[in-house]
Formats: C-alpha cells, sequence, structure tokens
C-alpha cells in the first residue's frame, strides 16, 4: 500500500462543524426579511429605492477598500449587506437617495474598513453611518412622513406621546424610520436568531428589560410606549446583538444590555434629542474589550488547590 | 436515572453505527511486527534483545528506563530482524514464526483476594501496562500515590466520547466481567472504597451489560452520561459522576480519585488472570474503509494491514487518523505499527475531506466560548497568543486548557483555535521558565 504521499497531515480536530461566517450573516439578512418587507409595504418605493442604494453602496464600498487594500474581495460573506441593510432601516423613507449612499460609504469605510474590516471594528458600522448623516443632516434625518396623515415628528419627539395608539405602534401604522415601524416583524426576525443561536438572548433582554423597569418611574408614555416607540426593538435584536461589536462573555452581555437600556432612558428623558438607541449602543461598544476584560468566566477548577 | 454531565461541550456527529455493532475479530497476525520502545509518555525502554534472539510471545523486550516509563513485550514469537529506528523512534522488529510460543514467565498471579496492593501495582508495571484510552500514561505511575495524598475513588471511563470509536463500546458489552474484575483490581491497588464506571447514554446495551455484570457488588455503580463531547475528558468525567472540580492546575488525585479507561481495566485483568502482559489491544476500523468493524490485534501490526483486513479504502482516502477525530493524530505513513496507544484508525476520505478550509476574521461570536469545556475565553486566548502577550495568558488560565479541540470544532471562521492556544501555552511556559 503505497498511498503515504496522497495522504493529509493537519493538526485535530479532524471535523469540523458546518457552521461559517456567511452563513450567520445571510442567516441575519433572512431575519431582517419581515422588516424590509413591512417597510416597504408601508413607504413603498421610496422605502425601497433607500433599501437597495444603500445595499449596494455597501457592499461595492467593502468591495473597492478590499481592492485598494490588496486584500481578498469578501464580499460574498454577505457582513456588508448587513450593514448596508440596516442603515437603510435607520433612515426616514424620504431621505434623499444620495444622502443614504453617502451614509452607506461612511458606514462601511468608516465603520468597518479603516479598523481592519470584519471582526476588528468597535463600532456597529450601519450606526457609525447613521450618526454621520445625522450630524451632517438634521432635517432631512429628522423629517418623518405618516402612514396616511401629512408629515409630523417620530411619535417619541410628539408632546403628547400617549396619544399615538400603542396598536398601531405594535403593528407598524406609525411614523418613523424604515424599520421602526412594526415591532412585530422585528420580534418575528429576532426570534428566528435566538432560536438559530445567533444571538444571545441576554442583550435584548437586558436592554429591553432596562428600559421598561426605568421608564415605568421615569419619563412620559410608560414601559410599553417606550419599547415600542423608535428603533429600540430593531436596536435591542439587530443592532446590539452584533457579534462583533458585543462581548463574548455572558455576563459581559449582561451588562452591555443593561448599561444600553440606561443610557438609552437618560437621552430619551433628559436629554436633548428625541431617539436614544443610536448613541446608547455606540456609547457602549466602546465599553465591550474593558466588559470582556472584567467579565472572565470562572474557569472550570478555579480555585486554590488546598484553598 | 437521569443522565449526568458536565457543562458546555459540543455535540459532533457520532457515526458510531458503523461499528457498534459489531463484536470484536482477531485480526490476522502480521508476517513481521514493528514494536517501538516508546509505546507511552515518559522515557524510552530500553532494548533486551538483539538480532538474530529467538523471543516468545509476551517475553520482555524492552526494560522501562526510570519510573515514568514502561516495559516492553514480545506480541508474536520469533526472529528478531533488527532493532532500529523506524520513523525515528527505536523499534524491534520481529519476523513472526506464527508458532504463539508463549514465553515461561507467562502464568496466573492467583487469586485478587490474596494479592496486595503492592504485588498488584507489580503486576501492572511487569505487564506494561498503559492508559488505553489513547493517553498512553504509565497505569502504575497512576496508581502510586504520592505521600499525603488520599484515594478513594476510582472512575472507569466508558464514556468514549470520541465520535466513530467503539471499542470501549464492545469490551463493556462483550467482556464486562473483566471489566469489574479489572476495576476490583484498581481500587485494591489505591485502597479505594468506590468504584464508578461512567457510561454515554448512546450505548443502552453496554449500560445493561454493566449493570448486569455489578448486580453483586455494592462499591460499584454505573452511572449514565449525556452524549456530549468532551464527556470523557477525565475533568469532565468526575464533575459528570462527582460534581466535583479538579482544582485549576491539578490532578484527579486532588479531588481523591483515579480515572481510568476501560481497555486498561480488561487489560489488568489479563495481567492478572492469565499472566500475559500487554501484547494486543482492541482498535475501531472506520471511516472510508469497505467493512468498517472492531479488531483485536497484535502489537506492532502495521496499520495498512489492519485497513486491509477492514476491506480497504472507499475511494481515494484523505486522511488516515489514530484514534478518534476530535483528537487523533494524522498519519502519513502506513507502513508504521499500531501500538499500545491506537484505539482507532480512522479514514477519511478525499471527498469528505474537501479543501482545507481557509481561515477568516475571528467575528467574536463566542462560539468557542460557549463551547469550552475548561470555561476559557479561547478567542482572547489567540489574539493574545498572535500578540505575543505570553504572561498575560496566565491570566486568561491557559494552561487549563484540556486540548480537546471543541473551539476549532465550531470556529465558524475556521480559525486554527487549538493550534494558537497550544503555541500560547508553550510561549507561557517558554516564558515562566526563563523568569525563574
Amino acid at each position: 500500500m503505497s498511498n503515504r504521499t496522497q495522504l493529509t497531515v493537519s493538526p485535530g480536530p479532524h471535523v469540523r462543524s458546518k457552521e461559517s461566517t456567511s452563513n450567520i450573516m445571510f442567516n441575519v439578512v433572512l431575519a431582517l426579511l419581515p422588516t424590509t418587507l413591512t417597510a416597504i409595504y408601508y413607504f413603498g418605493s421610496s422605502a425601497l429605492m433607500l433599501i437597495i442604494a444603500c445595499s449596494i453602496t455597501a457592499v461595492a464600498t467593502e468591495a473597492l477598500f478590499q481592492k485598494l487594500r490588496g486584500i481578498p474581495v469578501t464580499i460574498g460573506d454577505f457582513s456588508a449587506l448587513v450593514t448596508g441593510l440596516l442603515l437603510a432601516l435607520t433612515l426616514p423613507p424620504e431621505l434623499p437617495i444620495w444622502m443614504a449612499i453617502v451614509g452607506s460609504i461612511i458606514a462601511i469605510a468608516l465603520g468597518k474598513q479603516v479598523f481592519g474590516g470584519l471582526g476588528y471594528n468597535f463600532f456597529n458600522p450601519a450606526l457609525v453611518g447613521r450618526a454621520f448623516l445625522l450630524a451632517s443632516f438634521p432635517v432631512a434625518m429628522t423629517t418623518w412622513k405618516l402612514i396616511d396623515v401629512t408629515s409630523s415628528a417620530t411619535p417619541l419627539g410628539a408632546d403628547n406621546p400617549t396619544a399615538i395608539a400603542l396598536k398601531d405602534l405594535f403593528l407598524g401604522r406609525v411614523g418613523g424610520s424604515l424599520g421602526e415601524t412594526s415591532a412585530v416583524a422585528i420580534i418575528l426576525g429576532g426570534l428566528y436568531l435566538l432560536y438559530k443561536g445567533y444571538i444571545d438572548w441576554r442583550v435584548p433582554a437586558g436592554y429591553l428589560g432596562t428600559v421598561a423597569v426605568l421608564t415605568t418611574f421615569v419619563g412620559k408614555g410608560g414601559p410599553i410606549f417606550h419599547l415600542l416607540a423608535g428603533g429600540l426593538m430593531l436596536g435591542a435584536f439587530f443592532m446590539a446583538t452584533d457579534m462583533v461589536t458585543t462581548p463574548v462573555t455572558k455576563k459581559g452581555r449582561w451588562i452591555f444590555g443593561i448599561g444600553c437600556g440606561i443610557l438609552l432612558v437618560i437621552i430619551r428623558v433628559y436629554g436633548g434629542l428625541p431617539e436614544g438607541v443610536l448613541y446608547s449602543i455606540l456609547l457602549m461598544n466602546m465599553f465591550v474589550p474593558i466588559i470582556d476584560k472584567y467579565t472572565l468566566p470562572r474557569a472550570f477548577g478555579e480555585v486554590k488547590i488546598n484553598g | 436515572m437521569k443522565a449526568r454531565t458536565f457543562e458546555q461541550g459540543i455535540h459532533p456527529r457520532y457515526n458510531k453505527e458503523l461499528t457498534a455493532g459489531k463484536a470484536f475479530k482477531l485480526a490476522s497476525q502480521p508476517e513481521e511486527v514493528i514494536i517501538p520502545l516508546q509505546q507511552h509518555i515518559g522515557a524510552p525502554a530500553k532494548p533486551l534483545v538483539k538480532k538474530g534472539d529467538i523471543v516468545n510471545l509476551g517475553q520482555k523486550i524492552g526494560q522501562a528506563t526510570g519510573f515514568v516509563s514502561a516495559d516492553i513485550h514480545a506480541s508474536v514469537s520469533g526472529e528478531v530482524l533488527a532493532v532500529e529506528k523506524v520513523n525515528g523512534s527505536l523499534s524491534v522488529k520481529i519476523k513472526n514464526d506464527f508458532e504463539d510460543r508463549q514465553d515461561e514467565s507467562i502464568k496466573a498471579k492467583g487469586d485478587l483476594k490474596d494479592l496486595s496492593a503492592e504485588e498488584l501495582k507489580d503486576i501492572v508495571k511487569e505487564a506494561g501496562i498503559v492508559g488505553m484510552g489513547g493517553a498512553t500514561f504509565p497505569t502504575h505511575v497512576k496508581v502510586s500515590i504520592p505521600e499525603g495524598k488520599n484515594v478513594d475513588k476510582v472512575i472507569l471511563n466508558g464514556a468514549e466520547c470520541e465520535p466513530y470509536l467503539t471499542v470501549d463500546h464492545r469490551t463493556m458489552v462483550e467482556q464486562a466481567e473483566k471489566v469489574i474484575y479489572g476495576l476490583q483490581a484498581l481500587m485494591k491497588m489505591v485502597d479505594a472504597k468506590e468504584g464508578y464506571i461512567g457510561v454515554e447514554v448512546n450505548k443502552p446495551d453496554a449500560i445493561k451489560s454493566m449493570q448486569q455484570a455489578i448486580k453483586a457488588e455494592d462499591k460499584i455503580s454505573v452511572v449514565p452520561l449525556e452524549v456530549k463531547y468532551p464527556q470523557g475528558g477525565e475533568k469532565q468525567l468526575i464533575k459528570a459522576i462527582l460534581d466535583q472540580e479538579v482544582p485549576s492546575g491539578g490532578l484527579p488525585l486532588d479531588v481523591g480519585v483515579v480515572v481510568n479507561n476501560i481497555g486498561t481495566a480488561v487489560a489488568i485483568t489479563d495481567a492478572i488472570q492469565v499472566g500475559m502482559p500487554l501484547v494486543e489491544r482492541t482498535v475501531t476500523v472506520t471511516g472510508a474503509v469497505k467493512n468498517p468493524q472492531n479488531l483485536i490485534f497484535r502489537i506492532g501490526t502495521p496499520l495498512s494491514q489492519l485497513i486491509e483486513e477492514s476491506g480497504g479504502f472507499i475511494g481515494t482516502p484523505g486522511k488516515v487518523i489514530l484514534g478518534g477525530p476530535m483528537m487523533g493524530q494524522a498519519q502519513s505513513n502506513l507502513d508504521l505499527p499500531a501500538t499500545k496507544g491506537t484505539s482507532g484508525i480512522l479514514v477519511l476520505s478525499k471527498d469528505e475531506l474537501g479543501a482545507y478550509p481557509e481561515a477568516g476574521p475571528c467575528i467574536r461570536c463566542a462560539r468557542c466560548v460557549d463551547a469550552c469545556p475548561a470555561k476559557l475565553l479561547p478567542t482572547a486566548l489567540v489574539n493574545l497568543t498572535k500578540a505575543d502577550m505570553n504572561l498575560k495568558l496566565q491570566d486568561y488560565h491557559v494552561l487549563d486548557c484540556i486540548e480537546c479541540g471543541s473551539c476549532t470544532y465550531v470556529c465558524p471562521a475556521n480559525i486554527e483555535i487549538l493550534q494558537w492556544v497550544k503555541l500560547g501555552k508553550e510561549n507561557l511556559q517558554a516564558e515562566l521558565r526563563k523568569s525563574e
């Protein structure tokens, strides 16, 4: 038997799970489908155009950057598509397309590629894009078209928030960004990701739980209104759960979620901005390395011998 | 009874159905055996024979050197062809005369209750018995309890959590009495009051057979274990059965336990009842071979012969692994012999191997964190190793890694996490030696 030259010798384990980065990212795109379709249903072609523009721009920017850096182009891993799609879902439906394109370029270029690409960024790239747009085009970014009325503010900007029916918030019949309208669609996608094990329940539980508890005592509208309004649901299930920019420890994920919740309530109730999801997550992103460092799980057998 | 287990771990495809139902068969003896003088952890044995000598079956041909070492015996009778290096390891080549002429030293050692602990340890040492699960640590060293330590429990590891392998399974089904006898001998050697046999619940026939065999024993219990890798890691096994954690950097001894493999127990039984040293063992030949099966072979049989005996390859072989697919070693030269540590010969075809996966960036998904049975942060260990922050690795308990490979198994980015961690361990140890 002289097969020796043909045999592969490599270190174990010699079998691997079928899971892959691209599969995880693809499933996030799938989980965003209900929200995407709801946005298109309510806002029509303007939403569709924003979604297409952001997605294509994100993927193209990623490819261009990787070409310029002379590294393999990895747009097939769907991660740029996730960023583009998420960014689109945080935009108001009437935003000019060119602004969305600029935001999408910034999201990938400044949010991700300058740090070294996938896995190395500190901030959620889609939120970096949104933060840039909010700072650059504050008026366009905060003008909302209500679904069957004329233009008005996001419910969180309203003088009397309780006047907006909670049922409408839940189903999506309110003004707001593309992906903020229907809590039902977001929860559907979130449950899918939880079921597949692609997100950790501790983050949305910590985030939403903290907001619910705190808004019972402070602010107007009460917990249910605050949970359903604005981008909280989208943020809690799709942005605060971004693997790259959140802690890897279980305790760390609790801290991250709860921290996001506290910051969100502070911003919404005491801050000058109507919406706090964006900055609550970006601020907590900065704490991730330190959270990981101080929440090391107890290693198996970690006690002193005879101690 | 609810199956017990440890925290975390993984669920690879077990693929045991290929051989689980197949009774042991005696492999045919080879024309020539190649017996390496180091088949164990520790110092190599020193050859006692030279070219031209005629040796008997079971005759000692290698003398242990030092305490952590093991004797080596002839697995066939015949003429010594050479004592030379084979693949870097000094080995005795014997031309088999097929007479199976037993050495005169081979005789039953008497009744278990008449033998003292010291006598039993001597028997184990003289028989060259080593851990048969694959680690090949000399058993007489394991049962020599250092001053100041107290052992009151012996656990037999029948988890067999490596996918594909079924030798422990078959041994428990076919040789339950011998397993129990070996366990009792071990208990006597270390003066233990309790014995446990941990078996994963995917082997119901083995559990039943063992329960049958302990009916008259009140000191021994069979503990059904959840099917999960690495359930057979000794620390994981102790956690599952006794709910105790071996302290970081410690040994099972530190919690009063000695863990041995099912096959080791049977080897001890043979050494006492027959007086036969460790000259044959069991192996699962499986994967992409035409007739996957469980064999009993003479130590030193070429791998190629055991594969031929199992019908040969299906298609083009891609990898031949000694042991299981998680912790086994890939082998490129099939002329080499199967030894005391060869519990499995697994063939993966070129097709199922596919292209070697290109590693991508870590996306911090934490699958490795959730899988690690030692509760470490594998992803952080990789980063620290890459950054050459070796002393920092200590804060992250890198030396507690049991090298089970669960992290690499689950990684969606195909990062060779275990390889990085092993490198980190070496770097840290080198750094610690320097600062001493």
